[in-house]
């Protein structure tokens, strides 16, 4: 675009702040048409809050400047910056399964002739073109849901296209692609590049930055740290700016004499998961890595009694547990801290006490099930000071509190039955930097005390630096196991594609 | 001050109970006696002892659209005991344990069976309907002559100290089930499993068994309305009922309680049950006639559900 700035986008001193916390502090992002602008930074560094600025979702504080082709914008809803030109390719994909492919491509715009009805064909041809594009052979009268993820986020990259979209951000694309639908996700890209279109690329997967992408934008704890061209870069450099610090001081590993063993795990099938065998002991972390879907979630339901098991056994210090019902995981004294805390993890709308006590429920009851309530307040009290909970009193409803104060509740509930073993699933997923230190500070506690516990986690650096031992999964299998020192991240990803 | 404050903001159905009554007790002079106002609660008691069981399913993040058919079949298993001379010690219970019953395999249906809430009640609200007018053959059951029958009268038509005894029952279901709600793990359970039900399961909630219980605690509270009703008109009606899950969702609804599960109280129930009773009642003192009495209590509870929606952005 022929602005004065010569940017596509350019925001300046963009903050935000939500409940008087800073998420986003003078940040300066801008790219130009053509240009692949990788946006990078851990977890609540404050990329998705940028991104959701962008597209209007969010608003920003009022010292903020955003121009978009070359005009000062102002969004405050997410049909402005659509109506603008921006499209944004959310994670989670935005499309209804049950409806064809032109349908969802046209959902809301939908072509109309000259009755008034809704012209189908030309519906069907106009979105055969832009998928040809695409250069994809996707039929439009297909439903989405039978479609491949890859081939779903093309439909979506369609529809932005069809919105004649300037701008297109894109959040961890590849998460879910195979790495030949990866490969045909960047030739578009570059063909979507060379259209003059602006890319905005998040992504955690470092590699795909130095393939991809022009320049990087990197932020940390809500300031921009570093802008500059891809090729004046290396990984160690990448990941400095990023981190900030070394990994070691990130992750603090806590060395434990190893106790007995607690958990056995032998021929273990379940919904996703494959004849999988393996023990833990007391005072040890025990590791899970993975890419998306390789079972890690399903393994830690099917010990904890949450999903029907078809074969194997677990025994919990050397007695076999029978696992027909979370109930059963909880009576033999293993807790799962699960991975989606608004939909599995806690009561969104309740408070703070009902929701920590609640699988703790029995313990704190009198004759009849009455709830001996002081108790109840003595133990929510205990875990709220210990777990340094930011909130105002444990009247609070969930829903209000940030990602590490929720994960901090949530780990809370599973340690009020005093369990022996602990599955954590994703534990510091969406929670900030800050809240992340504290919460590992926590599991290692835990690990003091002589509990077992299983850490399931997406984050490398986490799973490498908090582990004693880790062992890989894919396709519901056991792909690998290391020690500690053997462990890279090389030879975890080589077993995870495996 | 501010505490009463924060109370009424908390508590809007309260204030729209005693503005209701106010501007009633205006208009008509008749209102404000002994006599009417306990009126007022007999006539109220009946839906509120239903309102209570439903207050319990919709906390829970259901619906039970079978309260009336139960009351009516309840009604008249209990009139058809009676009649035949049984003990009210044994006819009543046995009439409740019946709904319990009943409203257990509503449970089952729902928890076990996966089947929605609206459908498998309305399924039930139409087979029980079906069932009483066999069982009654389309006849009113009178209690008849019997020693039983006068002590049965008592349980709708008798005085307790003044009070009127079904007043007396609804005020003893509201108390008892009131703490349970709170002050208990099967409460507290409720509004888990309405909360969600998801992260009941995985709290360890055995969410099928809860279901069970709090539709047959619905069921057993609809049969003793209905042994309330029965007793009162010293028969039991075939048609007994019919639209009463109407008026008890209405009460649950205006009494603030959220219709997706897991928010809400027994006492807004009971403001919510005491709102419509004043509102009938104060239509009829007005004499106004019963086709625009309709459209005022549907009216009222719109405006009563909106007022409390404005809380929640």
């Amino acid at each position: 675009m022929d602005s004065r700035s010569g940017f596509l986008l350019d925001l300046q001193g963009v903050g935000k702040g939500f409940n008087g916390v800073t998420v986003l502090d003078g940040v300066d992002f801008r790219l130009r048409a053509g240009e692949v602008m990788a946006l990078i930074g851990e977890n609540g560094a404050g990329k998705s809050t940028l991104m959701r600025i962008v597209t209007g979702i969010l608003q920003p504080d009022s010292s903020s400047a955003m121009m978009f082709r070359g005009q000062p914008v102002r969004f405050t809803a997410p049909r402005q910056a659509i109506d603008a030109g921006i499209a944004m390719i959310h994670q989670e994909l935005n499309l209804l399964p049950h409806l064809s492919v032109a349908d969802n491509i046209w959902l809301g715009r939908e072509p109309r002739n000259r009755l008034g009805l809704i012209d189908r064909g030309r519906m069907r041809r106009e979105a055969k073109a832009l998928l040809e594009r695409l250069r994809q052979t996707i039929d439009p009268d297909c439903p989405v849901g039978s479609l491949s993820v890859g081939q779903q986020q093309m439909v979506e990259i369609a529809r932005a296209l069809s919105l004649n979209a300037e701008l297109i951000v894109m959040d961890e694309p590849t998460d879910a692609l195979t790495d030949v639908e990866t490969a045909v996700l960047f030739e578009v890209i570059r063909g979507l590049k060379a259209d003059g279109k602006g890319i905005v690329y998040i992504s955690h997967r470092l590699g795909e930055i130095f393939a991809l992408c022009d320049s990087v934008t990197v932020l940390r704890d809500g300031h921009m740290v570093h802008r500059g061209a891809v090729a004046d870069l290396d990984e160690a450099a990448l990941i400095r700016h990023m981190v900030g610090r070394s990994i070691t001081d990130q992750y603090p590993y806590l060395p434990c004499p190893a106790g007995a063993e607690r958990l056995t795990v032998e021929g273990l099938s379940a919904d996703g998961v494959n004849d999988v065998s393996f023990s833990a002991a007391g005072g040890e972390i025990l590791g899970f890595a993975g890419l998306m879907g390789a079972g890690r979630t399903e393994l830690g339901k099917a010990i904890f009694g949450a999903s029907r098991l078809r074969a194997g056994s677990v025994r919990v210090d050397g007695a076999e547990v029978r696992l027909r019902h979370p109930r059963d995981g909880v009576a033999a004294g293993i807790a799962y801290v699960p991975e989606d805390r608004k939909a599995e993890g806690l009561i969104q709308g309740h408070s703070i006490r009902t929701n920590m006590s609640l699988a703790a429920l029995k313990q704190l009851c009198g004759p009849g099930g009455v709830v001996r309530q002081a108790d109840e307040r003595t133990a929510v009290d205990r875990f709220m000071a210990a777990f340094a909970v930011k909130a105002h009193g444990i009247g609070a409803e969930v829903r209000t509190l940030s990602g590490g104060n929720q994960q901090k509740i949530s780990l809370a509930k599973a340690l009020m039955l005093s369990p022996k073993i602990v599955i954590l699933d994703e534990p510091t997923r969406g929670v900030d930097v800050g809240a992340r230190r504290e919460i590992y500070g926590l599991i290692n506690d835990l690990k003091a005390k002589g509990l077992c516990i299983l850490l399931m986690s997406s984050d490398m650096p986490e799973l490498l630096g908090l582990s004693d031992r880790i062992l890989v999964m894919a396709g519901g299998r056991i792909t690998g196991r290391f020690g500690r020192d053997e462990a890279t991240q090389e030879k975890i990803m080589a077993c995870a594609i495996g | 001050m501010t505490t009463l404050k924060r109370f009424l903001s908390r508590n809007k159905p309260l204030v729209g109970l005693i503005v209701l009554m106010a501007a009633v007790a205006v208009m008509s002079p008749s209102f404000m006696t002994v006599d009417n106002l306990l009126n007022i609660l007999r006539q109220t008691s009946i839906n509120a002892v239903i309102a209570v069981g439903m207050t319990y399913v919709i906390l829970s993040g259901g619906i039970d659209l079978s309260v009336g058919s139960v009351l009516a079949f309840c009604g008249a298993v209990c009139a058809w005991l009676v009649a035949g001379d049984l003990s009210i010690w044994l006819a009543i219970p046995l009439s409740l344990l019946l709904g319990a019953g009943l409203g257990a395999i509503n449970g089952v249906v729902i928890g076990t069976g996966g089947v929605q809430p609206f459908v498998a009640t309305l399924v039930a609200m139409t087979m029980l309907r079906g069932a009483t007018l066999v069982f009654t053959d389309g006849r009113p059951i009178t209690t008849g002559t019997g020693a039983a029958a006068d002590a049965f009268w008592s349980v709708g038509g008798g005085y307790l100290l003044g009070i009127p005894v079904p007043v007396v029952v609804a005020a003893a279901v509201f108390a008892v089930c009131g703490l349970v709600l709170t002050r208990t793990r099967f409460g507290r359970y409720t509004y888990a499993v309405g909360g969600n039900e998801v992260v009941a399961r995985l709290s360890g909630i055995r969410v099928n068994l809860e279901k069970t219980t709090i539709y047959a605690l619905s069921g057993l509270l609809a049969a003793l309305a209905g042994v309330i009703l029965t007793a009162r008109l010293e028969s039991a009606q075939p048609t007994a009922g019919a639209g009463y899950e109407l008026d008890a969702i209405a009460a649950v609804v205006v009494g603030g309680t959220s219709l997706s599960g897991g928010k809400g109280t027994l006492f807004g129930t009971l403001v919510g049950a005491l709102i419509i009773g004043v509102l009938n009642n104060a239509l009829n003192l007005m004499d106004v006639s019963s086709y625009y009495q309709m459209i005022a209590k549907g009216a009222v509870i719109l405006l009563a559900v909106l007022a409390d929606s404005r809380k929640s952005p």
